[in-house]
């Protein structure tokens, strides 16, 4: 029993990756999704990987389950009970608009007007009571909504992060007449202030939780039903994972796993290297994540919004998402100015390479005519179509307009491209006061590692990691993750006139808890680790930072330092004219679980002797305004150590690998490439 | 200056310029004190051309009003500035010198490449203060424009990297809290800085030529885009207006009367037959003024780019003798919140009957600003409380106007109420769509919100600075127009107080337990409300948007007070009849 699988549900795929402890050995298998109901796509997957259910010691399973239903709208019919006069905030929001520019817009609120109901009650903004909870209101209310259809339910009061009695309370008579277990309170799924961002994120819970708790409990039934007798895991928005047990209960905490899961893995991956200091770069058809991990630990934000005012403000590995993927469409705008997506071919039609009828250049076009993708071994292709073909269409909508050849506008879109995947990645490191010289750039996605190079070099970032198995690295994120629960209180108070023992008590209220919660899930760990952390502001101020709290060492000298430095490296001013306040106090319980050895993720034995053993073709490839005849390396049969020069290509099932000219390629020991991109050779 | 530049580096200077100010924008904005700036984005950061103060571009969530005032402010200074220096910075606020009200405070740093002055870099923050006879600047009385405030032509704060402690001291001595404003000018000093070096690294990379030239291209291909929009546009001379409720001194309604004409591809717009220059603060600076019509533009066309390219073929005269070319010492302070949004609704009336598929009916274009000054015994302190308030859109080409939106210059979001309510001794009964006030239409308008917020503790001095209270938003293309704004003050033991200006009003003394009420305009309509589709209209009602009694007269449509069955006969003879009245 020392079989484990990491199973993550992608748009196109579901992969597994399947890891013996014992025997070392690794089983990769990749199977469609079936978007009806993913299940199917997991049951399959562990089929194809050819081990019996009964063998294996644990599932951890990754889902887009909830992303999809709140994204398509699919979701359960949720009824809202509420302070009496605040029934419109879920529906008027924070006074915004959907664009900057444009008067024009939709917005639909999660629940419709007439499923909100109003009681009387209020607390006020230091706790107190103003009016007491109108119980039988509740018990009416909650009839009316259940009578109404509702399936799941919210309670969320007014000013309920600082005094929660009511909406316990509420929810104790809701629960006593609701048919199912789906009432969510707005306190317990975030006891943070700003009324409309609570009851946001307690809503998208409300709404995914009976959709996950189905999913989840028909999974289990299935995988119980083949003989697999152990808990389920399911990874979390957070980066880290939990038992299926009490998943549904937070659902909002699964939102956006997926990438979170593989920014995990490349934490994992790049420490394993020797780079704690990353930039996550994971590109793929229709957009681009990138995300930026300190010390081995992906950064969290507690300000997301999956759309248009849908924040959801529990805690999330923060990856900020564009809209360029292979499938971004190229076009020359009214001003003459190329461009490149956001809007994309998607899976239909699809590049022009696809064959499906696609008949608008995309990035993944512009590779093929560049050379850089192998017109031989695209995956996803219906109808063969000639490189010829696609460059006549590349120079007929770009290169025409632009006075371009075509190679010449191929060329000019994927340095649009890189331009715009540059800008992200700035976004997520210098304008957050970190300098990219410091990172290396982690590439995975299908397409990630055919612009890293690029990438780094216009960054100035010196290395570029590229790990074995870049298209499932979702998958390795849930063998690697660990057991997460994200707690926080706000105190708001300024740090000068401080109560240091309530903090203390805060910090081992929430370690108890999340100790308590780790050890009832009962999964197996080797330990239990707690981070602390405060968000902290200067008087006055509206936004928070939050910076790293060593509990052994809380005093207010202490945290005020802490925070004028980070307040400083962030950005770049002093002001000790003003006192520091600190707003909530934050616990994540982390429940180590057993890592992977990586190594075994290389297939040794189908390794070269030599260099020359993995060189499969040569072909000719275009860089920087030349063409290059460039060797091209199968990545499987690179002998141990591997070391060249660019330029170069490796090719491998799930990706392609670019290096630059005058980049130097090397195999570690775990088998990541790691790509040394020249300095100041930027152009 | 004739250097080719290749479209690829077109494309790549043009991204790099805005990420400049994308940069500077969230620098200002997270570093920020003034929730104005830090939560309502109330802020906006430029690169200016070093010669006449144009703009070369700016971020893309800047707050759209300072887009088009912005230049002429730089313009100011460049006209004043005397030995510029690296390390330099000039503030200032004068509205006559390219502003909007004394609130909003601009700092403008020269941009030195290799020892040479290459453009500007400049910013504009609302500050929570700049003192005057109310806190905060919204004087709905003030009849000059020293009455509204310290007024700053501009100066140089800093020289050569060092702040000039003096003029600071004068800047904080003139403000209220201003242990809280000198976070802000730290903030706002330190994005210029930000884009200083952001800049400065965008030029080594792409060499001085090479972004000189491409601004040039980048304003020429803006011009070229905005020319073709309106060429898009039938020819002709097209009229429209709109009306603010008064100017808060002299109770009678300003008039914008918009003459529009368009020739091919160029546009002129004239607005001098708008009513003289007021008494109280709802005059207009030009540069104001014509942000305000570029804005309009921008929100018909979102898609053309910012620089100065963008307003080259729009040809503004100016408005002189009117109260859209306020010169001093005429105050000012409701300029930039609330005519700016006025001449942006004439903008929008004219041209959604000229090209209805790219329009929408008028917003509810009030930044709907209360303010609340007092004293907390309880924490024993003064304090000073703004709530801004949203309204309903207007119903738009393909669909219903969004409740509750910003304001039409603005993109700021609205503090939330919990904030609220730890900061200051009050209480939100309240805070609620408010029903029925969407202006009936094919597409209806938004809805406006209703709120009550009551004193709890000490006392307090209201003062009001709103609009469209006397007429709501206009509907469109036979569309009604939305509801209009209200306030009511409910002093215990007294009748309530409604606003004789209707939206305006100040120095009203309120007492623990005292309570203000306040519904904000819902949007106009769009299309003839008989048109919507009766389920539509069901719909409505059952959400409770509007009541089956409203229905019936608003839409001709008969239905249940639940709104669960609309009877199908019934509303069709009726809205024979209404058609028949009309027609």
């Amino acid at each position: 029993m020392s079989k484990v699988v990491g199973i993550d549900v992608g748009g196109t795929f579901t992969d597994l990756m399947l890891v013996d402890e014992a025997s070392g050995i690794v089983r990769v298998t990749k199977v469609p999704t079936t978007i009806e109901n993913q299940a199917f796509g997991v049951l399959n997957a562990i089929d194809a990987a050819g081990e019996g259910f009964a063998e294996l010691a644990s599932i951890v399973h990754g889902t887009t389950t909830t992303t999809n239903a709140m994204l398509e709208r699919k979701i359960a019919k949720v009824g809202v009970v509420t302070t009496k006069g605040f029934r419109d905030v879920l529906e008027l929001g924070r006074r915004t608009r959907p664009h900057a520019y444009g008067m024009t817009g939709n917005f639909y609120p999660i629940v419709p007007r007439d499923l909100r109901l109003e009681v009387d009650e209020r607390i006020d903004a230091d706790g107190g009571i103003v009016r007491p909870l109108d119980e039988a209101g509740v018990a009416a209310a909650v009839k009316t909504l259940l009578a109404q259809g509702c399936e799941s339910l919210v309670i969320h009061f007014f000013n309920s992060y600082i005094n929660p009695a009511h909406e316990r309370r509420a929810a104790e008579i809701a629960r006593a007449l609701w048919p199912n277990p789906y009432v969510t309170a707005g306190s317990a799924i975030l006891p943070q202030f700003r009324e409309y961002e609570r009851g946001v994120t307690a809503a998208v819970n409300a709404a995914i939780r009976p959709v996950l708790d189905r999913y989840i409990k028909r999974l289990r039934h299935e995988l119980g039903g083949r003989g697999y007798s152990h808990d389920l895991l399911v990874m979390q928005g957070n980066g880290g994972t939990v038992s299926s047990s009490v998943v549904a209960e937070a659902a909002v905490h699964t939102v956006l796993s997926g990438p979170a899961s593989g920014v995990k893995a490349s934490a994992y991956t790049a420490m394993a290297s020797g780079f704690p200091h990353v930039v996550t770069y994971d590109m793929g058809g229709t957009s681009t994540d990138v995300a930026l991990i300190r010390d081995g630990v992906p950064q969290t934000t507690t300000e997301f919004e999956l759309e248009y005012a849908m924040p959801i403000h529990v805690p999330m590995v923060d990856i900020h998402t564009i809209g360029s993927g292979g499938g971004s469409i190229a076009f020359i705008d009214d001003a003459g100015i190329l461009q490149v997506g956001p809007e994309s071919a998607g899976a239909k039609p699809g590049p022009i390479c696809y064959g499906r009828g696609g008949e608008r250049p995309t990035i993944t076009d512009a590779n093929l005519v560049l050379g850089r993708l192998n017109a031989k071994k695209l995956l996803s292709v219906d109808n063969a179509i000639s490189v010829a073909h696609v460059a006549a269409i590349i120079e007929r909508e770009i290169g025409a307009k632009l006075g371009l050849s075509a190679v010449e506008a191929a060329a000019a879109i994927v340095r649009i491209a890189n331009d715009k995947m540059a800008g992200a990645l700035r976004i997520v490191s210098l304008s957050r006061g970190q300098d990219p010289r410091d990172f290396a750039l982690f590439a995975f996605g299908g397409a990630g590692p055919l612009h890293a190079s690029a990438l780094a070099r216009e960054l100035a970032i010196p290395k570029v990691l590229v790990p074995v198995r870049p298209g499932i690295t979702s998958a390795l994120g849930c063998l690697v993750a660990d057991v997460r629960h994200d707690y926080v209180r706000t105190v708001n108070k300024p740090v000068q006139s401080l109560d240091i023992a309530l903090v203390r008590t805060i910090l081992e209220d929430q370690r108890a808890e999340g100790r308590r919660t780790i050890e009832g899930e009962r999964i197996p760990i080797e330990g239990i680790e707690f981070i602390h952390a405060a968000d902290m502001q200067f008087q006055g101020q509206s936004h928070v930072l939050t910076v790293p709290l060593d509990r052994a060492a809380v005093s207010r000298e202490v945290i005020q330092e802490i925070f004028e430095k980070a307040y400083f490296q962030r950005f770049e001013v002093e002001l000790p004219e003003i006192r520091a306040v600190l707003v909530n106090v934050r616990t994540a319980a982390i429940g180590r679980r057993k890592g992977v050895d990586l190594k075994a993720l290389v297939d040794w034995g189908a390794q070269g002797k030599t260099l020359a053993d993995a060189r499969v073709d040569s072909r000719k490839v275009f860089f920087d305004d030349a063409w290059h005849e460039t060797p091209v390396y199968h990545r499987e049969k690179l002998p141990k150590a591997a070391r060249f020069d660019g330029p170069a290509i490796v090719e491998q099932l799930d990706t392609t690998t670019i290096v630059e000219p005058g980049s130097t390629v090397e195999m570690d020991a775990i088998g990541n490439l790691i790509i040394t991109v020249p300095q100041g050779a930027a152009r | 200056m004739s250097m080719h530049i290749d479209p690829v580096t077109l494309a790549v200077v043009q991204n790099g310029l805005i990420q400049v100010c994308n940069e500077m924008d969230m620098a200002f904005q997270r570093a920020a004190f003034s929730p104005v700036i830090s939560e309502a984005f109330d802020r906006s950061d430029g690169i200016y051309h070093r010669d006449n103060g144009e703009l070369i571009a700016q971020g893309d969530l800047g707050l759209p009003i300072f887009m088009g005032t912005m230049q002429y402010g730089t313009r100011a200074v460049i006209e004043r500035a005397k030995d510029v220096r690296p390390g330099d910075m000039y503030i200032a606020n004068d509205p006559y010198l390219g502003g909007t009200h004394l609130m909003d405070v601009r700092f403008y740093r020269p941009f030195f490449y290799r020892g040479e002055l290459f453009c500007w870099l400049a910013n504009t923050g609302h500050w929570r203060d700049t003192g005057g006879a109310v806190p905060g600047g919204f004087s709905a009385q003030a009849t000059d424009v020293e009455m509204e405030g310290l007024r700053l032509p501009p100066v140089k704060l800093v020289k050569e990297g060092k702040m000039d402690e003096e003029i600071l001291a004068i800047v904080l001595s003139n403000i209220r809290t201003a242990d809280q404003t000198i976070g802000d000018i730290k903030a706002q000093a330190a994005a210029l800085s930000i884009g200083d070096k952001r800049l400065t690294a965008l030029m080594d990379r792409y060499g001085r030529d090479t972004v000189e030239a491409s601004i040039i291209e980048l304003k020429r291909r803006a011009a070229q885009q905005m020319r073709a929009k309106i060429a898009q546009i039938p020819d002709g001379t097209y009229h429209g207006e709109a009306f603010l409720d008064s100017d808060g001194v002299v109770n009678e309604p300003l008039r914008i009367s918009l003459e529009l004409k368009i020739a091919g591809s160029e546009m002129h717009v004239d607005m001098s037959k708008s009513s003289p220059p007021c008494m109280g603060p709802m005059n207009c600076v030009i540069a104001t003024t014509r942000s305000a019509v570029y804005i309009a533009m921008k929100h018909i066309f979102p898609d053309v780019p910012l620089n100065a390219g963008t307003f080259e073929p729009i040809h503004i005269t100016d408005p002189e003798g009117t109260f859209l070319y306020a010169k001093y010492p005429r105050p000012v302070s409701g300029c930039a919140a609330e005519v700016s949004q006025r001449i942006c609704e004439a903008m929008f009336a004219t041209l959604a009957n000229v090209i209805p598929d790219k329009l929408f009916a008028a917003p509810a274009g009030t930044s709907g600003n209360f303010a609340l000054g007092g004293h907390d015994p309880v924490r024993n302190r003064n304090y000073v409380m703004y709530i801004f308030s949203g309204g309903g859109y207007g119903g738009w080409y393909a669909g219903d106007g969004i409740s509750n939106g910003c304001s039409t210059i603005g993109i700021s979001k609205t503090q939330p109420l919990e904030v609220m309510e730890q900061f200051y001794p009050i209480l939100f009964e309240e805070y609620s769509l408010r029903e029925g006030s969407g202006g009936a239409g094919k597409n209806r308008g938004g809805f406006g919100v209703n709120y009550r917020v009551r004193i709890r503790r000490g006392t307090a001095i209201a003062s009001f600075v709103m609009d469209h209270g006397r007429v709501g938003p206009q509907g469109v293309q036979g569309g009604a127009d939305g509801g209009p704004n209200t306030v009511i003050v409910r002093r215990q033991g007294q009748p309530d107080y409604f606003l004789p200006h209707f939206s305006k009003d100040q120095g009203l003394h309120m007492a623990e337990g005292d309570m203000v009420l306040v519904g904000t305009p819902g949007g106009g309509g769009f299309g003839d409300a008989l048109e919507r589709a009766p389920e539509q209209v069901r719909r409505d009602v059952a959400l409770g948007y509007y009541t089956a009694e409203q229905v019936s007269k608003m839409y001709g449509v008969v239905v249940d007070a639940a709104g669960k069955a609309v009877d199908p006969e019934a509303t069709s003879a009726l809205r024979k009849r209404m058609g028949a009245a009309t027609a």
